[in-house]
C-alpha cells in the first residue's frame, strides 16, 4: 500500500525509513485516517517527516503522486478533464468575466447559447489538457474556450479558482516553503549550526568539585572524605576565520556580519583576518586593510598550528588572473599566484572549508568559483543552514 | 478515546490527527514550532481532554537521561553510614525515582511531557531510545526491572536548538505547529476571552499581523504574547477606536511592550511608523 509514494519520497530526499513506513501501515489499519484524504495526508506527514525543513518537499511529492487520485486537481486547465460542466455555472462564470462589449461580440459566434453548445461539444471531443492551438480548450490559445487566451469571444475556464470552488488543497498550498533548509539564516540559527564544532576539554586550573572522583576516592579511603577537583570544561576548538571584504562581497555584508557575530560568541579561540578577493602573501588584521595592518601569510601559517580549523568566507568570484597568475592582485604586486597561496593555506590547515554566500546554483557561472571549488576538493559550502551543517560536519570529522 | 481539542485549546485538524495517531499506536509525539504557539500547553490539554494525569519533565542543559529513570543518592548513603543510621543497609532507600519511573508506575497511563528536549546534551535522546521504545529499564543497584504497567502518552517538545538523532526521530510521530492564520487566531481569542468585543479583536488582529509582517524584526511576537497584549488592552480599557486610529496613522500600537521584546525592534517599528506617517 502506497509503496510507490514511499519510494518517491525517498527519491525526493525525504529519507523516511522502513520502520516509519510500517508505522504508517499500522496507523492505516487502526483506521486512524478514516476515509478522508486530508486525514491521510496529515497522518502520512506526521509519520514520515521528522524535520520541518522537509515538509515542503513532502507536500510537493504528495501533490505530484496523488494528483488526480484524490479528486480533481485544483488549478485551472485541468478542470476540462471533467466532462459534465453545468451550463448555468458556465453562464455565471462567463457573465462574471466578460464585459458588456465582449458579450456583444459573443453574438458573432451565434449567441451565448450557441457558444455554450459548442463548448459542450468540444469538451466531449477533447480527451486531455491542451495548450496553444486554435480549436481545443486549453491554455494560451486563440480558441474561444480556455484560459489565458486572446479571443475576445473566449470563455475563461478555471485559472484562479477550481471547478468546485474549493480552496486549494492543503498539500498544494506549500505552507512550509519558508522552512525549507536552503533558506538563509539568522544569528541564532547560525549559532546553533556552529554548536556541532564544540569540542569540550578540561584545561587550566582544577576548580570544580569532581563528585564521582570524590565518591570513588572516599570509598577507597574507607569512608573518610577525600576531595578531588577537576578543571572546568571549555570549548577547545580553535578557529581561524578569513573574511573576504569589499568589491563583490558588499552584497553579502548582512549575512557575513551575522556569521561573524555568531562565530565570535561561540568560540573562545578565534582569530579572524581579512583579505580582498583572494588570499596572497599578506593578510590583514583590520577590515580597512591598511599596510600597517598587514601580517605575512607565512607568519600566520607558522603561528597557528594544524589543530586550528580554517574557515574562509568569500564569494570566490574574481577575474581569473587574480587567482592563477603572479601579479594578478588588484591592490598590489604579488610574486606568486593566489592559487599557490591558497594551496599553502590548505596544506597548513588540513581541516578547512570555504563558505560561499552566493547561492550554489550560481557557482557554475564564475570560472574562479569552479577553480577554487576544485582546489577545495568539494569543501566549498553555501552560506545557508544546510551548507553550514555540511561545513561543520567536514570540520568536525 | 479521541482528542478533539478542549474548551481552552484550539487544535487544528492536522494536530488532532497527529495526537490521535500517537495515542492509538502508543508512540511518542514530537512537537516543534515557533516559541509561543502552545507546544507545552498541548500536553496539559491532552491530559485534561483524556482525563489523565500530567507528569512534566522539564529539561535543562544539565539534565541527564538517567535522572528521568532514577538517581542513586550516594552522598546521603555515605553520610548515613558515617552517622550509623540503620537505613544504610537497604540500598533502595537511596534510589530516587525519576519522572519516567513515576509515569511507568501509574495506575492509569498518564501523559508524560518531556519539555524542550533540545536543551539537553546532544546525546540525551539517544540515551532514552530503549526506555521509550520498550517502556522498561533496569535498576542496577537493586537489580530490578521497571516495566510500564500501561504505556504512557509521551509528548516531547523541541525548540530546534539541536538536531535530534535519526534513530530517535524514527520512533516518534512528528508535528510542526504552524503559526496560526487569522481565522484560527480568531478562534483562539474566542476561547480565551469569550465575551470580548468583536471590533476590538478585529482591530487588534490587524495591528498584530501588520506588526508580524514587518520585515527585519528580530523576534516576531507569538500567539501567547498576543493574548497577553489583548488582556492588557482589556485591563486598560482601550477601545477599538484607539487601535484603529493608530492603524490609520501607522503609529506604534499602545502597550507595545507586550509584543516587542527587544529595543532594536521597537526602534525599527518607530522608524517604519515615522516613514509611513510622512509618506
Amino acid at each position: 500500500m502506497f509503496l510507490g509514494f514511499f519510494l518517491a519520497l525517498r527519491q525526493a530526499g525525504v529519507k523516511a525509513s522502513l520502520r516509519e513506513f510500517l508505522t504508517l501501515q499500522q496507523a492505516m489499519q487502526a483506521g486512524l485516517a478514516g476515509f478522508d484524504a486530508e486525514h491521510f495526508y496529515f497522518l502520512a506527514r506526521a509519520t514520515l517527516v521528522k524535520d520541518e525543513r522537509l515538509l515542503d518537499k513532502f507536500d510537493q511529492v504528495f501533490a505530484a503522486h496523488f494528483k488526480g487520485v484524490l479528486g480533481p486537481a485544483p488549478s485551472g486547465p485541468e478542470a476540462v478533464e471533467v466532462h459534465e460542466l453545468p451550463a448555468e455555472w458556465l453562464r455565471a462564470l462567463a457573465e462574471k468575466l466578460l464585459t458588456e462589449a465582449e458579450k456583444a461580440e459573443i453574438e458573432a459566434l451565434g449567441g451565448f447559447e450557441a457558444l455554450m453548445e459548442t463548448l459542450r461539444q468540444r469538451l466531449a471531443e477533447q480527451q486531455g489538457r491542451h495548450q496553444g492551438g486554435s480549436k481545443w480548450i486549453g491554455t494560451a490559445g486563440t480558441s474561444p474556450f480556455g484560459a489565458q487566451g486572446y479571443n475576445p469571444e473566449g470563455v475563461r475556464i478555471g485559472q484562479e479558482q477550481s471547478r468546485h470552488r474549493r480552496a486549494v488543497k492543503l498539500w498544494d498550498q506549500r505552507a512550509f516553503k519558508n522552512l525549507a533548509g536552503d533558506a538563509e539564516l539568522g544569528t541564532r540559527n547560525l549559532q546553533i549550526a556552529l554548536r556541532r564544532l564544540r569540542r569540550f576539554a578540561r584545561e587550566g586550573a582544577a576548580q570544580t568539585l569532581d563528585l564521582p572522583g570524590t565518591i570513588g576516592a572516599t570509598a577507597r579511603n574507607a569512608g573518610y572524605l577525600d576531595l578531588h577537583l577537576v578543571p572546568e570544561r571549555h570549548n577547545a576548538v580553535k578557529l581561524l576565520l578569513l573574511l573576504d571584504i569589499g568589491g563583490s562581497m558588499d552584497d553579502h555584508i548582512t549575512l557575513c556580519a551575522q556569521l561573524f557575530t555568531a562565530v565570535r560568541s561561540e568560540f573562545k579561540h578565534l582569530k579572524h583576518l581579512y583579505f580582498h578577493n583572494c588570499p596572497y602573501e599578506r593578510l590583514f588584521t583590520d577590515a580597512r586593510m591598511r599596510p600597517q595592518d598587514a601580517i605575512a601569510t607565512h607568519d600566520v601559517l607558522h603561528t597557528y598550528d594544524h589543530n586550528w580549523k580554517l574557515v574562509i568566507v568569500g564569494d570566490a568570484a574574481m577575474s581569473p588572473y587574480e587567482l592563477i597568475s603572479p601579479g594578478g592582485a588588484v591592490s598590489y604586486w604579488n610574486e606568486e599566484s593566489g592559487q599557490t597561496w591558497l594551496g599553502r593555506l590548505l596544506a597548513g590547515f588540513p581541516k578547512s572549508v570555504w563558505l560561499n554566500p552566493v547561492p550554489e546554483r550560481h557557482w557554475v557561472y564564475a570560472q574562479t568559483t569552479r577553480l577554487i571549488s576544485e582546489q577545495m576538493e568539494g569543501r566549498m559550502f553555501p552560506l545557508t543552514l544546510e551548507g553550514l551543517d555540511g561545513a561543520t560536519r567536514t570540520l568536525a570529522r | 478515546m479521541r482528542f478533539e481539542g478542549t474548551r481552552n485549546f484550539v487544535a487544528t485538524e492536522d494536530l488532532k490527527v497527529a495526537v490521535n495517531a500517537a495515542v492509538a499506536l502508543e508512540r511518542p509525539l514530537l512537537i516543534k514550532g515557533e516559541p509561543g504557539t502552545g507546544k507545552t500547553v498541548l500536553a496539559q490539554e491532552i491530559a485534561e481532554a483524556l482525563g489523565r494525569d500530567l507528569i512534566a519533565w522539564h529539561i535543562k542543559s544539565t539534565t541527564k537521561a538517567q535522572q528521568g529513570l532514577y538517581e542513586y543518592d550516594a552522598v546521603a548513603r555515605l553520610r548515613d553510614s558515617q552517622l550509623g543510621d540503620a537505613r544504610v543497609h537497604d540500598i533502595s532507600n537511596y534510589i530516587i525515582k525519576g519522572k519516567l519511573w513515576e509515569a511507568f508506575e501509574a495506575d492509569t497511563a498518564p501523559v508524560l511531557l518531556i519539555d524542550e528536549i533540545d536543551k539537553a546534551d546532544i546525546e540525551f535522546p539517544n540515551d532514552l531510545l530503549l526506555e521509550l521504545d520498550r517502556m522498561e529499564f533496569h535498576v542496577y543497584e537493586t537489580s530490578q526491572t521497571i516495566r510500564a504497567r500501561q504505556r504512557p502518552i509521551i509528548v516531547i517538545t523541541s525548540n530546534n536548538e539541536k538536531e535530534l538523532p535519526d534513530a530517535f526521530l524514527r520512533r516518534c510521530f512528528f508535528h510542526y505547529i504552524k503559526f496560526p492564520d487569522r481565522e484560527t487566531m480568531q478562534r483562539i481569542v474566542d476561547v480565551h476571552y469569550p465575551g470580548i468585543s468583536h471590533m476590538l479583536v478585529h482591530e487588534a488582529l490587524t495591528s498584530f499581523f501588520t506588526l508580524r509582517d514587518l520585515p527585519g524584526l528580530k523576534k516576531r511576537p507569538s500567539t501567547s504574547e498576543f493574548l497577553d497584549w489583548l488582556k492588557l488592552l482589556l485591563a486598560e480599557e482601550i477601545g477599538p477606536e484607539i487601535l484603529r486610529e493608530t492603524n490609520a496613522a501607522k503609529l506604534i500600537p499602545p502597550l507595545h511592550g507586550a509584543l516587542l521584546k527587544t529595543e532594536q525592534d521597537v526602534h525599527l517599528f518607530e522608524r517604519v511608523a515615522f516613514l509611513a506617517r510622512r509618506g
